[in-house]
C-alpha cells in the first residue's frame, strides 16, 4: 500500500497508508490546512483530500458535519452528515399527552420554537376538528408571537453569518435587535425560546400588563436598528464579495429537492403558505412577500432582511387588533377554546410563592363547582382524547415550509409525530450549490440556507 | 354511575364536539342550510354518539399492561373507527384530482384500483392509499401530469401500525403542488415480515433523506436508493427506535424521597 502513497511520511499507521492523511478541521487552522493541500497537490498533481469539517465546527451552524472531498482549494464532493443532536423528540411525544407534546416539539428547531407550536397545534385542532373555534384573540396572539420570533430567528440566521465571515461587527448589531425582540418573547410567554406558549386550543397565557406598550415601544426603535444594519452590511464590499453568487440554487433545483422558504423565494417564485394557504387568520393581514431573483446568498440575506420588515408590519396589527379588543377578561375575550373537555383550565398567575395556578380558578374548583373540579383532575392527570386520524399541518416558518404530521389512534396520548423540518430538505441541496466551488464559499453557502441542527435531527 | 352504561358515560363523552370530528369520518362537507337530522347530531344526548357505535377494540384496565399495577379504572372500553373507505363524491378539489390520475394511469395500461387500493377523504385531506408495486407510477403522474403537477416533496414519514396485521408499517407521503395550490397524501402499507417499498429517489431527489430516516427509525428498505444508511442513529446502531415494539427507555428519578418512574411505564389513560 505504501508504494501507491509515495509521499506518505515515513511510519504511517495503517489507517493513513489505507486511506490516505486525514485532517480535522477545527476552526481557525485554514492556513495550516491550506498549505497541507498544497503541498499534496504540489507533490502529487491533482491528489484529492478528504476533509472532515465538523461536528464541531464553530461555522456549521451547530453540530453539522461535512465530509469534503478537495483537489486543492476546490471542493470536489461535499456529503453532510447529520444526527449528532437527534433527542428523540418524536418518539418522546409518544408518551406524553397531547398538551405535554408542546413541550417537547418547541425544542426541535430551537431558533423557531413558537413555529413548531404552532405546526403542531394546528394538527392536533385539525384531528379534533376545533379548527373554526379557536377564539379570535388567541389567534392575533399567535400571529403576533410568530412574527416576532421570526424576528428574532432571521436575525440569528443574519447575524452568526457575518460572525462567520469574520466581521463580529456585523453579529454585535445584529444581536442588539434580536435582544430586544426576545425581551418581547420573554415578557409575552416567560421564556426566551423553547416557550411552550401556543397550546392545542389557543395560547397558555393572555398578554400580561405592559405587553402592547413594550411591542410599540420596540416597533418605534426597530426600524433605526435595522437601518443600521443595512447601511453596515448592505453595500459592504467584503459582504458582497462572499456572498453574492455564491450558493447559487435556481428554481429548477429548488422544486427538485424540496427546497422552501427564503431560499425558494430568492429565485423569483413569490411562494409563501401565509398567503397560499392561510391559517391563524393570516389572509385578514396586510403584508407582501419579498422576492428577488438573484438565486444566491446574498439575495437570501437581502430576502430575510425584508420579511423582518414585513414581520413588524403584522405585529403592529396585531398590537392594533389586541388594542381594540379592549382590556383583557378571560371571561369576555378568552385566549384558550371554550370547551370544558379540551381547554387547559388554570390561568397562571404570580402568587406569594411564584407562578402557580390563579387564586379565583382555586375558590372557583374548591368551592364553587363541582364540574369544574372533575375537568380540571380530568384534563391535568388524563389529558384530553383525539379522534383516530392523521392530520397534516404546514406553517410558513422563517426556513421555508414546515409541518407536522400528526396520527392519533383515539388515545390522550400521540400515536405517532413528525415534524417536517425545512433545515432537512436544505441541508440535502448542499452538495448542488458547493461542489465545484471553493472551499471558503462553503462557509456562507451554509450559512444562506439558515440550517438549525436541532430541526433536523429533532 | 351504575350499571353497563357507566363507564361508556365517563369515557365517551371525551369527544367534545359533532358527529363531525367524533367519528373521525366527515364524508362531506356540510351543506349549505343543515337538514334538522344534522343539527340534531349535535345535541348533547347524541354527541360521540356514532364513535360509541363504532367496534370496541381493547377492554379492562387502562394504563400500563403486565405491571403488578392494577389500580387503575378497570372498565374501559376504547372504541375505534373501522378503516375508512370514503365514497364518491370526495368534495373539494379531490374528484378533480382522482380523475385526473385515473385517466393518467389509464393512459399507462392501468386501471385506477389497480394502483389506488382506498382513498380517504378525512379532516379536509386527501389520502390515497397505494399499492406498493405502483408506487413509482403514481408518483411520476402525480408529479409530470399538467392537470396534477406535485413539484414539491414535503416529506416521507412512517407509522408503525402494530396492532394492523399484515400492513404493520406505513409510509406515509406528502406532496405539494405550487401551480394548483393542492395537496395529496399517498400512503402505502407494508408487512413486518417483508418491508420493502420502491425508493422515489428517481422522482422526487429530495426524498432521499427522508428515506434513510425511515429506514432508519422504522426499517422500512427503500428499494433503489442509492444509499441507504442510516442518518440519524449511530451508524452501528441496532434496531429501529420508532417502532413501536421499541422501548424510550429511561430510568427512574429520585425526587425528595419518591421515584418517579421512566415515562413509558408511568399510568397512561389510553
Amino acid at each position: 500500500m505504501t508504494d501507491s502513497v509515495p509521499h506518505a511520511p515515513a511510519g504511517a499507521s495503517d489507517a493513513e497508508a489505507a486511506e490516505g492523511r486525514v485532517y480535522t478541521v477545527s476552526g481557525e487552522d485554514w492556513d495550516e490546512l491550506v498549505a497541507a493541500a498544497n503541498e499534496a497537490r504540489d507533490f502529487q498533481s491533482g491528489e484529492r483530500i478528504v476533509v472532515n469539517m465538523g461536528p464541531q465546527h464553530p461555522s456549521t451552524h451547530g453540530v453539522l458535519r461535512l465530509v469534503l472531498t478537495l483537489e486543492g482549494e476546490t471542493v470536489v464532493e461535499v456529503r453532510p452528515a447529520i444526527g449528532y443532536l437527534h433527542t428523540g423528540i418524536e418518539k418522546n411525544m409518544e408518551y406524553r399527552t397531547w398538551t405535554q407534546g408542546v413541550t417537547f416539539c418547541t425544542r426541535a428547531d430551537y431558533l423557531m420554537p413558537l413555529f413548531n407550536e404552532t405546526a403542531y397545534c394546528l394538527a392536533v385542532e385539525r384531528l379534533l376538528g376545533i379548527e373554526d373555534r379557536i377564539p379570535e384573540r388567541a389567534q392575533i396572539i399567535r400571529v403576533l408571537v410568530m412574527e416576532l420570533n421570526r424576528v428574532t430567528s432571521h436575525l440569528g440566521g443574519i447575524a452568526p453569518m457575518g460572525l462567520e465571515l469574520g466581521a463580529s461587527t456585523i453579529y454585535t448589531q445584529g444581536a442588539r435587535l434580536r435582544e430586544r425582540a426576545l425581551d418581547l418573547l420573554e415578557l409575552i410567554t416567560g421564556l426566551r425560546m423553547n416557550h411552550a406558549y401556543i397550546r392545542p386550543g389557543g395560547v397558555a397565557q393572555d398578554l400580561p400588563p405592559g405587553a402592547l406598550e413594550g411591542i410599540r415601544a420596540f416597533m418605534d426603535t426597530a426600524p433605526r436598528l435595522l437601518q443600521d444594519l443595512h447601511t453596515l452590511i448592505d453595500a459592504n464590499p467584503v459582504f458582497i464579495g462572499r456572498n453574492k453568487g455564491i450558493a447559487y440554487l435556481d428554481l429548477q433545483a429548488c422544486m427538485a429537492l424540496g427546497v422552501t422558504g427564503p431560499i425558494l423565494r430568492s429565485t423569483g417564485l413569490p411562494w409563501d403558505l401565509r398567503k397560499s394557504q392561510p391559517y391563524c387568520g393570516y389572509e385578514s393581514y396586510d403584508f407582501d412577500v419579498p422576492v428577488n431573483d438573484m438565486c444566491d446568498a446574498y439575495g437570501r440575506y437581502l430576502i430575510r432582511m425584508a420579511e423582518i420588515e414585513q414581520s413588524l408590519k403584522i405585529a403592529r396589527q396585531c398590537v392594533d387588533r389586541i388594542a381594540a379588543r379592549g382590556a383583557p377578561g378571560p371571561s369576555a375575550d378568552p385566549v384558550m377554546i371554550r370547551d370544558a373537555k379540551i381547554g387547559w383550565p388554570a390561568q397562571l398567575s404570580l402568587g406569594p410563592d411564584g407562578l402557580g395556578p390563579s387564586p379565583e380558578h382555586i375558590a372557583h374548583i374548591m368551592g364553587q363547582s363541582m364540574e369544574a373540579l372533575i375537568h380540571h383532575f380530568k384534563l391535568i392527570t388524563e389529558g384530553f382524547r383525539v379522534p383516530a386520524g392523521q392530520a397534516y399541518a404546514a406553517v410558513e416558518s422563517p426556513r421555508g415550509e414546515l409541518a407536522a404530521h400528526v396520527v392519533s389512534d383515539g388515545g390522550t396520548r400521540p400515536y405517532r409525530v413528525h415534524l417536517r423540518d425545512p433545515s432537512f430538505h436544505h441541508l440535502q441541496s448542499v452538495a448542488a450549490m458547493c461542489e465545484g466551488g471553493m472551499v471558503a464559499d462553503l462557509i456562507p453557502a451554509i450559512a444562506s440556507l439558515d440550517p438549525v441542527m436541532g430541526g433536523v435531527d429533532r | 354511575m351504575s350499571g353497563p352504561a357507566g363507564p361508556e358515560e365517563t369515557h365517551g363523552s371525551e369527544a367534545p364536539q359533532g358527529p363531525r370530528a367524533g367519528s373521525g369520518q366527515q364524508a362531506e362537507p356540510p351543506a349549505a342550510g343543515a337538514s334538522p337530522a344534522e343539527a340534531d347530531g349535535d345535541l348533547p344526548a347524541r354527541l360521540g354518539e356514532e364513535r360509541l357505535n363504532a367496534p370496541v377494540v381493547r377492554m379492562g384496565l387502562f394504563g400500563v399492561q403486565g405491571t403488578p399495577d392494577t389500580s387503575g379504572y378497570g372498565l374501559l372500553r376504547v372504541h375505534r373507527a373501522a378503516p375508512i373507505d370514503s365514497p364518491r363524491p370526495y368534495g373539494s378539489y379531490f374528484d378533480e384530482l382522482a380523475d385526473a390520475l385515473g385517466s393518467g394511469l389509464q393512459a399507462a395500461g392501468l386501471g385506477f384500483s389497480d394502483a389506488i387500493e382506498r382513498v380517504v377523504v378525512d379532516r379536509g385531506e386527501l389520502t390515497l392509499h397505494v399499492r406498493r408495486e405502483r408506487l413509482t407510477e403514481v408518483a411520476v403522474k402525480l408529479r409530470d401530469d399538467p392537470a396534477l403537477r406535485f413539484e414539491l416533496f414535503s416529506g416521507v414519514s412512517g407509522v408503525h401500525y402494530l396492532e394492523d396485521t399484515g400492513r404493520e408499517l406505513h409510509a406515509v407521503y406528502h406532496l405539494l403542488s405550487i401551480t394548483h395550490n393542492r395537496r395529496v397524501r399517498l400512503e402505502v402499507s407494508v408487512p413486518d415480515a417483508d418491508p420493502h417499498i420502491p425508493s422515489l429517489t428517481g422522482v422526487y431527489p429530495s426524498s432521499n433523506w427522508h428515506e434513510r430516516e425511515t429506514w432508519d427509525f422504522f426499517g422500512i428498505i427503500f428499494d433503489g436508493h442509492p444509499a441507504l444508511t442510516r442518518i440519524e442513529m449511530p451508524d452501528d446502531w441496532r434496531g429501529h427506535p420508532q417502532r413501536k415494539d421499541y422501548p424510550l427507555g429511561g430510568i427512574p428519578v429520585e425526587y425528595r424521597g419518591a421515584k418517579i418512574p421512566p415515562p413509558e411505564e408511568r399510568r397512561h389513560y389510553s
